[in-house]
């Protein structure tokens, strides 16, 4: 089984997420420059954080037009497990891959810090390994993280089991208080209806050792691995 | 009586646009190979109240110097309209 | 065409008298117009270090461990490994536009790292600004946080640490120090040298346009006057072109095929092709017609002092300019090859088919050196009587203290560092909060532990010792999370040169510093010095602002500033004495300012260095943080407030010796850390205090959910620590 990550010019957490996967989580992991459309039989395809293209114009607006993304939507269609992580995600809403948009944080500026996830659907071959409801401590560091979706689009999204992280407290409370960008319905990161496809604001990869403060990132990354292994298809919402 | 200020605020002519700059390579790739030049900006409306539209313009003008841009690096153009 | 006077050129461009002349008997004729260009952004206080240079001689340059002085920054070199490291200042952009001017900030000192071959892994910054109520000064410091976190944010290097200050000294003319590390196999490093002849030239990066022509090394020559008007425009910040050159750089140091590098920051051509040239003992001939311009109709002079950020000079073995220049394409990166290395020692410029520079590398790079009188500042012996007597003892001292813990001064900077990016590249282990940040080293066991210091207000009333603080804080700073000091990088900034009073301060700052760092054994290997921060509310405080890193030898046993367990005791080590003076607590609550700063002892400081490097290898600690300013009080404060969890405390000052109570809690004795341990390691620590002659007093416990200070039956303060959390943390968000 084989990672990639996708190198954007402007993507800053490429390295970190390749750590993560090879020396951490000793996985057999690759990097994808943007320009070329070879996947290189990767099982997982990984849309790092960063600023593609210096967020210019709008975040993921540039970088969704690079040769390696038409790969990437082929590979989404014939079932393939996409993760995009911050600017990832902020990609793959650009792309149309994902539902919704991101909007610039709440109070208006970058913010950098630990919050807590709580786990909306341990169903999914990105979190098969929490629990339902489980909390996890990682960080958040972007501008652009309030993500949008109109009321009635929320309700489907949620419905389906879509919501896969909500922003909470240390005891899994949602609210106001616990909501670090003012993203609707603090959602912190959805699937696409198959499942295959997740986007998150949350960076896991820096969530993956003791000595940074926390390892819950490492349950991400290990439930990709898990389900490729079982190929969990049942139970995974379809 | 109110009115609505529209501001468009540019970098000045040979201060450096790296945005610009950047999306103009993107179109370039997306093969809009006419496209010459892209130049960002910002852009504000502020609605206020004012007695004439002179006032506004002048409060407006003043708004642009003191905070929408920087003379060092920008420049500013705006309209004032009446607001209904 | 019309006909320029070059003499009259030279004066407008800030040549002194002599200097013209220097130049005639130099070049045996008169100068071409590029030419007095050249020479002038060279010989100019920014680059050519002109009244500062015979004293920077008297930094020490050895240490410990190996040292590394190199042509843009320095470092030292532990386990194989060269930790490279400098401060900048970028204060006069800043001032003018504080967003951008703080982001080129960023983006020069990273690439000054870069140029060594390294890889940039942290930055961090130390910022003065007026006071906040200012809202000119709370504009500027609100633009200089959003151009860091923009710039800084984006191109990946995570900003983990500094200081930030507010003085009203800083109102007219902020200063903006920024300091990068990078990291690289010693074999690796590279050097800004021009040599091996026929080798190419080569330009990378963004391209050329007329950005801050004259900007920053003019800028930085002179002081600023009221008429904003006649500024010349500074640089735009493009960190996404940062990030690829970063990236596309690296790649191809990595070739094999880069003889050497160096910015293009500060004075541009002019300076990375004459002194690669004259590093080299090479000559450079360059024709301006190859570089990668953005705007139309540029003169030589033009391209030669533009300061367009995001660019390097390369000089790259012959015959493999295309693979290198590849690189940079792949990263959509301009790479022309310009020019080659000659053996005339000229530095040869041309364009349109003339030659319109020719100039032997190593006068241009032989600026002036001058050493003007200077004389002590009448206003040191007003400042410097101060009487406790004359304080009176406020009734309150709780209002004080709440009083304290929402100066700005002392207040959280949570506002500031949650802006910045401080965990990308994954290597940060104490996150940002307390001064010191603490960084992995991926592959390794050991750490790297970095620290920004300076009290400037101490430095007003008595630079030498003001200096000397700064460097025995950072240096407790370090040692307080376990690391050994290894290297200093200073940036020192401070008023006009050329008048004897601010000549004084530097002098006697650079000597504090100098004094002290042969003390403790650590080098000095780079730095920056900024003149001319003046405006028309005077000169800032002289500000000899240092940077500390320190090596944690093994990473798994460092330990943090704040509070971890419910329970643990608190000790303080080192003796509070009566010392009030330069104290933010005089500022705040009595509104003097006054001193003398607190005494120092170099050789105690030490001795504590050590001893706590020796606690926390063999895990004694919980939590260890110096006390500085705000004094005991406000550090139990940040101790107890700024981890992840907020806790109370519960002391009793009773034994720390018969003080008045304001000096107890408030007073800023050097030499002391506070520090927070499980109960069964209290004998034991005990002990080894008294062994190393430490003074060492238990001061109570981490407990509760209130803040209580008291001294014997006396309670002096007793605020819920929830209250506390409230006005500490909120503190800079009122004003911003």
């Amino acid at each position: 089984m084989r990672f990639g990550v996708v190198v954007f010019p402007g993507s800053n957490c490429d390295y970190d997420c390749f750590y993560a996967l090879r020396d951490v989580l000793g996985q057999d992991v690759v990097f994808l420059w943007h320009k070329n459309t070879d996947l290189q039989g990767c099982d997982c395809i990984i849309l790092p954080g960063g600023f593609s293209y210096g967020d210019y114009l709008r975040t993921g607006a540039i970088a969704r037009f690079s040769p390696i993304m038409e790969a990437v939507r082929d590979f989404v269609l014939q079932g393939g497990l996409v993760l995009g992580i911050c600017n990832g995600f902020q990609i793959l809403l650009e792309s149309g891959l994902l539902p919704g948009a991101l909007l610039p944080n709440r109070n208006g500026r970058f913010i950098c810090r630990y919050v807590y996830l709580r786990v909306e659907n341990a169903n999914t071959p990105f979190t098969c390994l929490c629990t339902p409801g489980e909390i996890l401590r990682i960080p958040i560091a972007h501008y652009q993280g309030n993500f949008f979706l109109p009321q009635d689009e929320l309700g489907i999204l949620t419905e389906r089991g879509q919501v896969v992280f909500r922003y909470c407290g240390p005891q899994g409370e949602v609210s106001e208080a616990y909501n670090p960008n003012g993203s609707v319905g603090n959602v912190a990161g959805i699937a696409s209806s198959d499942f295959r496809v997740m986007g998150m604001m949350p960076h896991p990869e820096r969530a993956c050792e003791e000595i940074l403060g926390s390892v819950d990132g490492r349950k991400i990354f290990l439930s990709i691995v898990a389900w490729l292994e079982e190929k969990r298809y049942a139970g995974c919402g379809s | 009586m109110k009115y609505c200020g529209k501001v468009v605020v540019t970098l000045k002519p040979g201060v450096f646009d790296p945005q610009g700059m950047t999306i103009k390579n993107a179109l370039h790739t997306l093969s809009y190979q006419e496209v010459e030049e892209v130049e960002t900006g910002k852009y504000f409306r502020i609605i206020l109240k004012a007695v004439t539209k002179e006032e506004a313009e002048r409060r407006v003008q003043e708004m642009c110097e003191r905070l929408l841009a920087n003379p060092v690096i920008e420049r500013y153009t705006f309209e004032v309209e009446e607001f209904r | 065409m019309q006909v320029v006077d070059p003499e009259r050129v030279a004066r407008e461009l800030g040549l002194r008298k002599g200097e013209y002349e220097r130049i005639l008997s130099v070049l045996g004729r008169a100068p071409t117009l590029t030419e007095v260009a050249m020479f002038s952004v060279e010989w100019s206080e920014h680059c050519g270090y002109l009244h500062s240079k015979q004293w920077l001689e008297f930094l020490p340059r050895e240490g410990r461990f190996e040292v590394l002085v190199g042509e843009d920054a320095g470092g030292i070199v532990y386990d194989g490994l060269a930790i490279v490291f400098k401060m900048e200042s970028h204060n006069h952009p800043s001032q003018i536009e504080p967003k951008q001017g703080a982001a080129t900030g960023i983006g020069g000192i990273i690439r000054d790292i870069l140029g060594s071959g390294a890889r940039p892994i942290a930055c961090l910054d130390s910022l003065h600004f007026g006071p906040l109520d200012d809202p000119r000064s709370c504009y500027v410091a609100k633009g200089v946080v959003e151009g860091i976190a923009w710039y800084g944010n984006c191109v990946g290097v995570p900003t983990v640490a500094g200081e930030v200050w507010f003085y009203p000294a800083f109102r007219g003319n902020c200063l903006v120090n920024v300091m990068c590390i990078g990291i690289a196999p010693r074999g690796r490093l590279a050097r800004a040298v021009a040599k091996g002849v026929g080798n190419a030239i080569m330009y990378v990066g963004n391209k050329t346009g007329r950005d801050g022509i004259g900007g920053c090394s003019i800028l930085a020559s002179q002081e600023f006057g009221e008429n904003e008007e006649k500024r010349p425009s500074v640089q735009i910040g493009d960190p996404f072109a940062e990030k690829c050159l970063i990236e596309a750089t690296l790649e191809a140091l990595a070739t094999g095929y880069i003889v050497g590098i160096k910015d293009m920051g500060a004075a541009g051509l002019t300076c990375s092709s004459s002194e690669m040239a004259a590093a080299g003992e090479s000559g450079i001939d360059i024709n301006l017609d190859h570089v990668p311009v953005r705007e139309e109709g540029m003169e030589a002079w033009e391209i030669m002092m533009s300061e367009s950020q995001e660019r390097m000079l390369l000089c790259v073995l012959k015959e493999h300019e295309e693979e290198v220049r590849n690189i940079f394409k792949k990263w959509g990166l301009e790479a022309e090859v310009i020019g080659r290395v000659t053996d005339t020692g000229r530095v040869t410029i041309r364009y349109r088919g003339e030659v319109v520079a020719d100039i032997p590398a190593k006068e241009l790079v032989r600026p002036p050196v001058y050493v003007p009188p200077r004389e002590r500042p009448t206003y040191l012996d007003r400042i410097n009587d101060l009487s406790l007597d004359n304080v009176p003892l406020p009734e309150d001292l709780e209002s004080a203290f709440r009083q304290l813990l929402s100066s700005p001064n002392l207040a959280s900077k949570r506002w500031i560092f949650e802006q910045y990016d401080h965990m990308v590249q994954t290597n940060t282990v104490i996150l940002p909060g307390k001064g010191t940040v603490v960084l992995r080293v991926k592959g390794k066991h050991w750490g790297i532990a970095v620290t920004t210091d300076c009290n400037p207000f101490y430095c007003f009333l008595d630079p030498y010792r003001g200096a000397q603080i700064a460097v025995a804080e950072a240096a407790r700073n370090l040692a307080s999370c376990g690391a050994q000091p290894a290297g200093v990088t200073d940036c020192l900034n401070f008023g006009n040169p050329e008048k004897p009073d601010r000549y004084w301060q530097f002098t006697e700052a650079v000597l504090g510093l100098s004094d002290a760092c042969r003390f403790f054994g650590i080098p000095v290997v780079s730095g920056n010095v900024s003149f001319y921060n003046e405006s028309p509310f005077g000169a800032v405080y002289p500000t000899p602002t240092i940077g500390m890193v320190g090596i944690v030898e093994e990473i798994d046993k460092v330990v943090g500033g704040h509070f971890v367990k419910e329970g643990s005791i608190i000790v303080l080590f080192g003796e509070t004495k009566e010392e009030i003076g330069g104290s933010e607590y005089l500022r705040v609550v009595h509104g003097i300012e006054a001193g003398p700063p607190p005494s120092l002892d170099l050789s105690f400081e030490k001795r504590l260095q050590e001893f706590l490097i020796s606690c926390v290898r063999d895990r004694l600690f919980l939590s260890a943080c110096d006390v500085s300013e705000g004094g005991i009080a406000i550090t139990l404060a940040e101790a107890a407030l700024s981890g992840d969890k907020i806790f109370g405390v519960d002391v009793d000052f009773a034994s720390c010796g018969d003080l008045r109570e304001d000096v107890l809690l408030f007073g800023e004795s050097c030499g002391r850390v506070l520090v927070s341990l499980e109960e069964e390691k209290l004998q034991v620590l005990m002990d080894r205090a008294k062994h190393w002659g430490i003074p060492c007093v238990v001061l109570g416990k981490v407990q509760g959910e209130h803040i209580v200070l008291r001294k014997g039956k006396k309670t002096l303060v007793r605020l819920p620590v929830s209250q506390a959390f409230e006005i500490w943390e909120g503190a800079i968000a009122r004003y911003v």
